[in-house]
């Protein structure tokens, strides 16, 4: 394999792993709040895919994504204040079927708003055939923008957990929910901004996906399968590790394709994924109490 | 003997509707509840998984497909062509000639032989990758098993073998004994429609004396407390395999009797939403719940099969998903929610009420 070659799939590998690591940090803000993996993710950043496409129509690019991001979290708070509170002492598996019905729902409902056809938003800069050459490896300028909002994402992240209120709550409801509503915070709140927050990061990674992987009705599950995986391997809750395994299992489908068949490349990361899991029974990062807790 | 009532019942049940169909002419729907029952098999073992032994498998279908494609690959395969191993298994006389759709005759292997194939191979893959897999807990679990089924699923898709997207078609018939056969014959559709009924009756027979004996209660103080379970003498790593193994097989079996009875099969079903699908009807039938998981899989695949939603079919799946866990989390089928509608209303009016305040955070 020459350079350019080992370069070319590394930058692909790269750029899938960002937005799998998107998805995955969507699941983690919700299973820190509430310790459900909330399996309607993936249809998140369908539905800021699709809304963004319609709003561009007669918005300029920027706004419609913005009030795109906008409308989903709206979407989350309602996902979350219609169902996800009116559940009864839920147990996990009960809450685990609440979000396949709501993804299922979701997605069919998007299918009767935007039939079947595939739609993709412009290229943020340039167009498809457009390219830029780094040492020797072709790149479309999308990449870059995928790599650099993802990139401000998991900062931005990291900043609003450390530095404001809500996300200094949100991370004690994350290591103890008891302690957290002793210091008098709205725990009940929180997971409505999880939800929110989570929706709002699914459809940002929904809308700058756009360009290069296209959208339809029905990719919501796709990504949120990989995302699952992606938080698995790098153990629940762990941001940092959704983000080293999001880039992990990327670079594994990119390298994979060089040896085998393009139909087996989902199988050989799950496959990495699997291994990994009966090694390290709680992911690479994960605690092992993270991976005990919170059982069926 | 109580616990034989239901099951009478539901015979009597299988035939006045088998009779209302015919005397109406309605023939046609038999054969939508002879597949719904098919699947239903798949649904009972899971129960036993989910239900009384407390573990998730989002891979169900992979074993359904495993009993299905390795069915249509032995009996389809033309061995005439093949090397000395063919030789042997038409020697052994392991094999049957029929005549294909093309009217060429083609030496394959028995439906028999591809029966016991199939089972030998699941149970081999659901012993290996159980073993490893049943160690992980909660999420991780459902990650594992889900895992493995995207895996079985890419491999049928990719594979010439099994006919990558275009599935196996033709496969022939499953003789059984006495002229009674499993098959997509118009012509045969009650004989086969009580083919389905036997197995679902027999499935259902052994798994609620199983629930009620030693391994059952074994398995649901598994469900309870893991740890406690163990402390007490439960072999549970043993438990949980030998359940997931049984339960593979029913999948499988079903797998391998409605591939014969539509004549083929196709990579949608080792899809991932199909064993989600498995999963949640087994919730919605109220978990630890055979009777429920085997109405609910009945009804629901019925319907679904009838395509009475047409392009809302989904749509409707998820509905009733929400619906169910918010109305009813543990399964429709219980006493309590048939003491009339003034005790529904009540409880949809604290459902709307509730606030939150339900232990999530």
């Amino acid at each position: 394999m020459s350079l350019e070659q080992f370069l070319q799939y590394v930058l692909s590998g790269v750029t899938n792993g960002s937005i799998y690591a998107m998805a995955a940090i969507g699941f983690n803000i919700v299973y820190n709040t509430t310790g459900i993996i909330n399996f309607a993710q993936g249809e998140f950043a369908m539905l800021g895919g699709m809304t963004a496409i319609s709003l561009s129509a007669f918005l300029p690019l920027p706004l419609a994504i913005a009030l795109s991001v906008f409308l989903v979290s709206l979407v989350g708070a309602l996902v979350d204040f219609a169902f996800i509170r009116r559940l009864g002492k839920p147990t996990v598996l009960n809450m685990i079927i609440m979000t396949i019905g709501l993804s299922i729902a979701i997605r069919e409902v998007a299918l009767h708003i935007w039939d079947e056809k595939v739609r993709s938003l412009p290229y943020f800069t340039g167009t498809e055939v457009s390219s830029i050459n780094i040492f020797g490896a072709y790149i479309s300028p999308q990449v870059l923008w995928v790599l650099g909002i993802s990139g401000i994402i998991v900062a931005g992240l990291a900043l609003f957990f450390r530095y404001t209120l809500t996300g200094r709550a949100m991370r004690a409801c994350a290591s103890n929910i008891t302690a957290a509503r002793l210091c008098g915070i709205n725990t009940r709140n929180m997971v409505t901004v999880s939800f929110m927050l989570a929706a709002a990061i699914g459809a940002l990674a929904g809308c700058i996906v756009s360009p290069i992987t296209q959208t339809q009705y029905d990719c919501g599950t796709p990504l949120a399968i990989k995302g699952f995986t992606v938080a698995i391997l790098g153990g629940l809750g762990n941001s940092a590790g959704a983000v080293a395994g999001g880039i992990v299992i990327g670079l594994l489908e990119a390298f994979s394709i060089s040896v085998l068949p393009l139909a087996y490349k989902d199988a050989v990361a799950i496959t990495v994924l699997l291994i990994i899991l009966f090694v390290r029974p709680a992911g690479l990062f994960g605690k092992k109490e993270a991976a005990r807790l919170k059982e069926f | 003997m109580k616990k034989y009532f239901p099951i009478a019942a539901l015979a009597v049940f299988v035939i006045l509707f088998q009779a209302a169909a015919s005397l109406a002419g309605r023939e046609y729907y038999l054969t939508q509840l002879t597949m719904a029952g098919y699947y239903s098999l798949v649904i009972l073992g899971l129960t036993l998984v989910m239900g009384y032994a407390g573990q998730i498998s989002m891979g169900h279908a992979a074993f359904f497909a495993m009993g299905g494609y390795t069915a249509a690959v032995m009996t389809t395969h033309d061995l005439a062509a093949g090397g000395a191993l063919a030789q042997a298994a038409v020697s052994l006389g392991l094999t049957v000639t029929s005549t294909n759709a093309f009217g060429a005759k083609i030496i394959h292997f028995s439906p028999w032989v591809s029966l016991a194939a199939a089972v030998v191979l699941t149970v081999s893959v659901a012993f290996l990758i159980g073993i490893p897999i049943l160690k992980l807990k909660g999420h991780y679990l459902a990650m594992g098993t889900l895992g493995f089924g995207i895996i079985v699923y890419r491999i049928v898709l990719g594979t010439h073998l099994f006919g990558e997207a275009d599935g196996i078609s033709d496969v022939p018939e499953f003789g059984l004994a006495g002229g009674i056969a499993v098959s997509g014959d118009p012509a045969s559709r009650v004989q086969n429609y009580y083919i389905a009924a036997v197995m679902v009756i027999l499935t259902i027979t052994l798994l609620l004396n199983l629930v009620d004996s030693r391994i059952g209660r074994a398995l649901r103080s598994i469900h309870g407390n893991e740890e406690a379970a163990g402390a007490m003498g439960v072999d549970t790593s043993r438990y949980k395999l030998s359940v997931f193994v049984l339960s593979a097989v029913f999948a499988c079996v079903a797998g391998v009797f409605l591939t014969h009875f539509n004549g083929g099969i196709g990579p949608s079903q080792a899809d991932v939403m199909k064993s989600v699908s498995f999963v949640a009807i087994v919730a919605v039938g109220g978990m630890a719940n055979l009777w429920g998981a085997l109405v609910m899989g009945v009804v629901l695949n019925f319907l679904s099969l009838r395509g009475y939603f047409g392009s809302y079919d989904e749509l409707v799946f998820g509905g009733i998903l929400i619906f169910i866990m918010l109305f009813f989390p543990d399964g429709l089928l219980r006493a309590e929610n048939f003491r009339g509608p003034a005790a529904l209303l009540d409880r949809a009016r604290s459902v709307l009420k509730r606030g939150g305040d339900n232990g999530i955070s």
